[in-house]
């Protein structure tokens, strides 16, 4: 058994196939929907925990390659030290997607790794170097 | 204020309410809603002191540090803290370590941008965390101090002194740096994406200690302070202290204005609030925590201390071409309360703000000297003299190179 997560990046013409899908049909894969981002004329993105037998995995995989589909695998993580991150904000404007957020009251960044795609943008950005990365 | 009597305290007549434990203390968040209900002159019969904070990277700051003799005796020509070198052009075993200097092996920018990931601030956060840090230190030798070299760890409670001494801390003021360009910058304001993709900005605003008082009437050498979570003194003006910037009707500085030279021992500093950074593609700094009472001395000083974001503006700077070609321009005014909603208008276009400056901390910081105040733990210091103010002729000179 293998639980991984990935990115899934797909070009403009296979955004309204079904390809997902035949991940659960055809290679018996459970997965869940972590992220999923499609933008007007430009590509979709979603992030994927995907678990199932090794081998179903794999060969699931080759099919998403095969039609098309960017598979990148996220085996790293993006973790905040609490204790370091002193709630500047600078991560908030590099951060595409969402994971980093902003309370206007309080001024606090919040950062929800469920929505982490681990671009790793924030990690040079932070001046404390609060985030970093985990190899999981 | 035709007809209202003038309210007229003294540094002595309040040090003597907070000893008796009946001052009256807010923080600068507070004095707003204060001012604004009671008037400038109500305010100020009702309140003692205000308290401001603010938080953010202070590049322009080091600490001077005393290792005691070895034996045998050592006139250290040439010294690193954890590879960092550090100034040693004083007597034997005095040392200055600045929070910009990184180890001579860091590879910079060679490989752009540059991570920076240790350098003199640092080794100044390690050293008030309590952790060892490596000392070695070369020397020509003298029939007096006749060692040639040490290699040792030293640790903040061994050290015989040390003190950060800071030349230029606590900026009235700062740009909100923007790029025109069409290439991602790494500057010291952060990474500033090309075509206007972010705006980035660093002061508290209606929490920074010298907007809260713009005229400099009561911050000089010898205010008592917060520093890095213990207390010091302002130690006079900062380097490149501009008080002839414009002003608002309020009296408030529209651009980088003033600044504070500091001092505060670091025996007794928190890592909460003295933390090394990291400037990816820029260099090292340190992120410092300062706070400074103010006095309300009179009703002025009530008006000046209720001040809040959307009075307080600054100009948005170009770093593409503009600031490091030293071009004066300014493509327009924002204030505090616009910077931190997130998002601003520039040129017609909607730009997303962040900040290099931590509002949460600058609160803390207020909270915290206000509890000092409260608690008879801090007294006012009166300035010696006050900080040159804008009338005094003084401003920030560019080099003339020949
Ligand atoms: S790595 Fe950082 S910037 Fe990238 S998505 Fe995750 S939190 Fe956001
Ligand atoms: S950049 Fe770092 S310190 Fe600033 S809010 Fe983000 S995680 Fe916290």
């Amino acid at each position: 058994m293998v639980a991984k997560k990935v990115l899934l990046r797909f070009s403009n013409s296979l955004i309204s196939k079904p390809i997902v899908y035949r991940l659960v049909k055809d290679y018996n894969l459970a997965f869940n929907i972590l992220k999923a981002q499609i933008l007007p004329d430009e590509e979709g993105e979603m992030v994927l925990e995907i678990e199932g037998d090794r081998a179903c995995y794999e060969k699931g995989m080759a099919f998403l390659k095969d039609t098309g589909v960017e598979v990148l695998n996220i085996d790293k993580r993006i973790v905040k030290d609490e204790e370091r991150c002193y709630h500047c904000s600078a991560c908030t404007v590099v951060c595409p997607s969402g994971a980093i957020s902003i309370d206007r009251e309080t001024m606090r960044v919040g950062y929800d790794p469920e929505q982490c795609i681990v671009c790793e943008l924030c990690v040079g950005t932070c001046p404390p170097r609060a985030m970093r990365v985990e190899i999981v | 204020m035709a007809g209202q009597t003038e309210v007229r305290k003294t540094y002595s007549e309040i040090n003597a309410k907070i000893r008796k434990g009946e001052a009256v203390v807010v923080t600068a968040e507070e004095m707003i809603g204060i001012v604004d209900r009671e008037g400038p002159v109500g305010a100020a019969r009702k309140v003692d002191v205000v308290t401001t904070g603010t938080f953010g990277p202070m590049c322009s700051s080091g600490a001077f540090l005393n290792f005691g003799h070895s034996k045998p005796k050592i006139k250290v020509s040439k010294a690193w803290l954890n590879g960092v070198s550090a100034y040693a052009g004083l007597a034997a075993v005095d040392l200055y370590i600045g929070v910009t200097e990184i180890p001579e092996e860091d590879p910079e920018n060679k490989v752009h941008p540059g991570k920076f990931l240790y350098g003199g601030g640092h080794v100044i956060e390690d050293l008030i965390a309590g952790k060892e840090v490596r000392l070695k230190a070369v020397a020509y030798g003298t029939d007096c101090y006749p060692s040639g070299e040490i290699d040792t760890q030293i640790t903040l409670q061994a050290l015989n002194e040390c003190y950060l001494f800071n030349p230029r801390n606590a900026y009235q003021n700062y740009n909100c740096a923007v790029n025109f360009g069409n290439k991602m910058l790494y500057t010291y304001m952060g990474g500033l994406k090309p075509k206007l993709g972010n705006a980035n900005y660093c002061s508290a605003g209606q929490l920074s200690p010298l907007l809260n008082d713009p005229y400099y009437r009561t911050i000089g050498i010898g205010t008592r302070i917060f520093i890095g979570g213990n207390m010091g003194y302002v130690v006079g003006p900062g380097t490149q202290h501009n008080p002839s910037v414009k002003r608002g009707e309020n009296g408030v500085v529209r651009a980088p204005a003033g600044t504070m030279a500091t001092y505060g021992d670091l025996k007794g500093m928190r890592t909460e609030y003295v933390r090394g950074v990291s400037l990816q593609g820029y260099g090292t700094s340190l992120a410092l925590g300062i706070g400074v009472p103010i006095p309300i001395l009179d009703q002025e000083l009530a008006r000046t201390t209720g001040v809040s974001d959307e009075q307080i503006v600054t100009q948005i700077v170009d770093y593409s071409t503009d600031y490091p070609q030293g071009i004066a321009k300014s493509y327009g005014e924002v204030n505090y309360r616009e910077l931190k909603s997130g998002k601003i208008m520039i040129e017609g276009k909607g730009v997303k703000t962040a900040a290099l400056s931590s509002y949460p901390k600058a609160v803390k910081i207020a909270e915290t000297l206000k509890e000092w105040i409260l608690g008879g733990r801090f007294f006012l210091g009166e300035p010696q003299e006050t900080l040159p103010s804008a009338d005094a002729g003084v401003s920030f000179k560019p080099l003339t190179q020949r």
